[in-house]
């Protein structure tokens, strides 16, 4: 639609700027709260420009111990730990997914549907639902306190292999006959043919499940107890419930801070594949 | 190269039977097209040959070796298909090559076939792009490229042309011809397009519901169809099919038309006389009452009834001809022109 009213482009503009103010103003005054100090932030009102202490704020909470008076592990070993958790939760969906979706398309076995249907099914099944089995399961396994424990009981995933399913049933038919005739065997064609073809839906799923991976809160608390396994999400609600103190808000916004980057930062950096991804239907 | 042999071949989905005891030998060296309406079972026919669907009964050979039981990739076969099939992430270069590296041909070999092929087919400034940014036609050469630098015994085709603009379809028709002469690889055509087998085959595989109709020469089939599917399938515009009854070297038409022929028949019979067999004469023996004419220009067809019936008749006579419509123009059928068909089994009375 190419219009020239220039009273509509204000109103628009207008719209969009109100739009970016509401959703930018909270980040905004996280910002701002991790570059005061500890008592200015304890006065009323909250300051809304930024102060001098940003570096000293930034070192404390990145290298330092944190919050004063309390034992946390630094905020770097928890960005690792989230980093990590949600590292082997995406690629870990995303690499059984992918079998899962090339078995129930291309394979003829015996109860194929039966077995794409259990899969469905476990959408109904979230982590929340069946939390104390699964921490019974992963206590027994002896993975409590470590990576393995944080990531496995979240990697299985109905939605991605759905997904999965329906980008191979778009791929012709005589793509795998082709393939057959030049002699690839199937793993060849899962890997030559396949996973080049998924490329971009690979990338927009990873975008997602990493941000889930990441926001993870329920789980991690419940099976780590060790300091030092701590993930970012869950220390910010800690922080502030530690210590029979004020909140130290400086630090805790550079923490929010901090936790906010790596998502931002897969975001920006897989945008094009991203929306790639989610449309394009053209194979 | 090879020769293909195909003993009582049949193919059963479940209980329905789509393919019944199809047999036939293809030389070395020749070109046949399967042709035949949708759904006569034709490409499923190719496929069994590919490898692609297994065989319910019967024995396809290649190369005089009994090939049921292998895989497609071992078959020594190459396949081109109606959607090109090129694999869309990779560059034209290695679409050819994917084929030879599986098989792990070292890479000067590679190169070497691939640029070979590239230069048959004149599609050397193409290689590095990818299969989106080619044309139809640019995309057909591709694919046939991937097949050449197999240097296959057997190439397949199934409908390779029908995503084509006509005009591209005969250029790229005749060049098929030419390239299958030069390398005088076998080859199985499949095709819904009846002038596409006709100028194509060496031989033509005539398939209706799953039953070879004939399998002979393009001339043959047009002289001497051997069922009315074939005469009816064979020839543009259709034949046309008269009832009649049979006699001592003649046969009357319903309208009381006698038609003289070589045979001698009794009891009721087709007869089928091709438009273009059909010349308009002042004392012809069929009077067509014209409905419509179609202005070709080289040729005008003539739409009608045989008088005082309502048996469509379609004449072709050479040239513009202005006929007035709904009169009476008289045919006679020219010498030889009569095809006649048992009137129950629909096979050709020889």
């Amino acid at each position: 639609m190419v219009e020239n009213r220039p009273l509509l482009t204000v109103i628009s503009h207008l719209i969009l700027l109100v739009g970016i103010l509401l959703i930018a103003l909270p980040i905004w005054i996280t910002f701002v709260a991790a570059t005061h100090d500890e008592a200015r932030m304890l006065q009323a009102p909250i300051p809304m420009l930024p102060g001098g202490y940003f570096w000293e704020n930034f070192k404390r909470t990145l290298f330092g111990s944190g919050l004063s008076g309390t034992e946390i592990a630094p905020v770097w070993r928890m960005l690792a730990n989230s980093l990590a958790m949600a590292m082997m939760i995406s690629l870990g969906k995303i690499s059984i997914s992918l079998i899962s979706a090339f078995a129930i398309v291309y394979f003829k076995f015996p109860f194929r549907m039966g077995f794409f249907w259990l899969i469905f099914i476990t959408l109904m099944l979230p982590v929340e639902v069946r939390i104390m089995p699964t921490f019974q399961v992963v206590a027994n396994l002896g993975m409590l306190n470590s990576y393995w424990g944080l990531s496995i009981p979240l990697i299985a995933s109905a939605t991605a292999t759905f997904m999965f399913r329906q980008v191979f049933l778009t791929i012709p038919d005589e793509m795998l006959e082709s393939a057959r005739i030049d002699g690839a065997s199937p793993m060849r064609f899962f890997w030559d043919i396949l996973i080049p073809l998924s490329r971009t839906n690979i990338a927009a799923l990873f975008v997602i499940l990493f941000i889930y991976g990441w926001n993870q809160y329920l789980w991690p608390l419940l099976i780590t107890t060790d300091a030092d396994m701590t993930t970012i999400v869950m220390s910010i609600k800690q922080m502030l419930e530690a210590a029979e103190q004020s909140p130290q808000w400086n630090v805790i916004m550079m923490t929010a801070l901090l936790a906010m980057i790596p998502p931002v930062f897969v975001v920006i950096s897989m945008q094009k594949l991203f929306v790639q991804g989610l449309t394009e239907t053209d194979k | 190269m090879a020769t293909i042999n195909l003993d009582q071949l049949t193919k059963s989905y479940g209980p329905d039977e789509v393919l019944h005891h199809i047999s036939g030998d293809i030389n070395d060296s020749e070109f046949v097209v399967i042709v035949g309406p949708s759904g006569c079972g034709k490409s499923t026919l190719l496929r069994m040959i590919a490898g692609l669907e297994t065989v319910t009964s019967g024995e396809i050979s290649i190369g005089g070796k009994i090939v049921n039981e292998i895989e497609p990739a071992d078959r020594d076969i190459a396949m081109v298909f109606q959607n090109y099939a090129l694999y869309p992430h990779m560059s034209v270069r290695e679409n050819m090559a994917y084929g030879l590296k599986i098989r792990k041909t070292p890479k000067d070999e590679i190169t070497r076939r691939v640029n070979e092929a590239a230069d048959i087919l004149e599609i050397r400034e193409y290689l590095d792009r990818k299969p989106r940014q080619l044309s139809g036609g640019q995309r057909q050469r591709v694919a046939m490229g991937r097949a050449i630098v197999r240097d296959p015994q057997v190439f397949l085709f199934d409908e390779p042309l029908s995503n084509l603009d006509a005009k591209l379809r005969v250029q790229m028709r005749l060049e098929i011809r030419k390239l299958q002469k030069r390398l005088g690889v076998t080859s199985i055509y499949v095709t819904h397009d009846q002038v596409e087998a006709m100028t194509l085959g060496d031989r033509l595989m005539v398939l209706n519901a799953g039953y070879v109709e004939q399998f002979d020469t393009p001339i043959e089939l047009y002289e001497r169809p051997a069922s009315m599917f074939v005469a009816g399938f064979i020839g543009s515009p259709a034949m046309n099919f008269l009832t009649a009854t049979g006699g001592d070297g003649l046969v009357i038409l319903d309208n009381g038309t006698a038609l003289p022929t070589r045979l001698s028949t009794s009891g009721p019979v087709i007869a089928g006389i091709r438009p273009e067999h059909l010349i308009a004469e002042p004392e012809g023996v069929l009077p067509v009452r014209v409905e419509m004419l179609e202005q070709l220009g080289a040729n005008t067809l003539v739409h009608g009834v045989l008088d005082g019936s309502d048996i469509p008749i379609v004449a072709s006579v050479t040239g513009i001809q202005s006929l007035p419509v709904n009169d009476v123009v008289r045919f006679t059928p020219g010498p030889d022109a009569l095809h006649l068909f048992d009137a129950n089994t629909e096979r050709r009375l020889s």
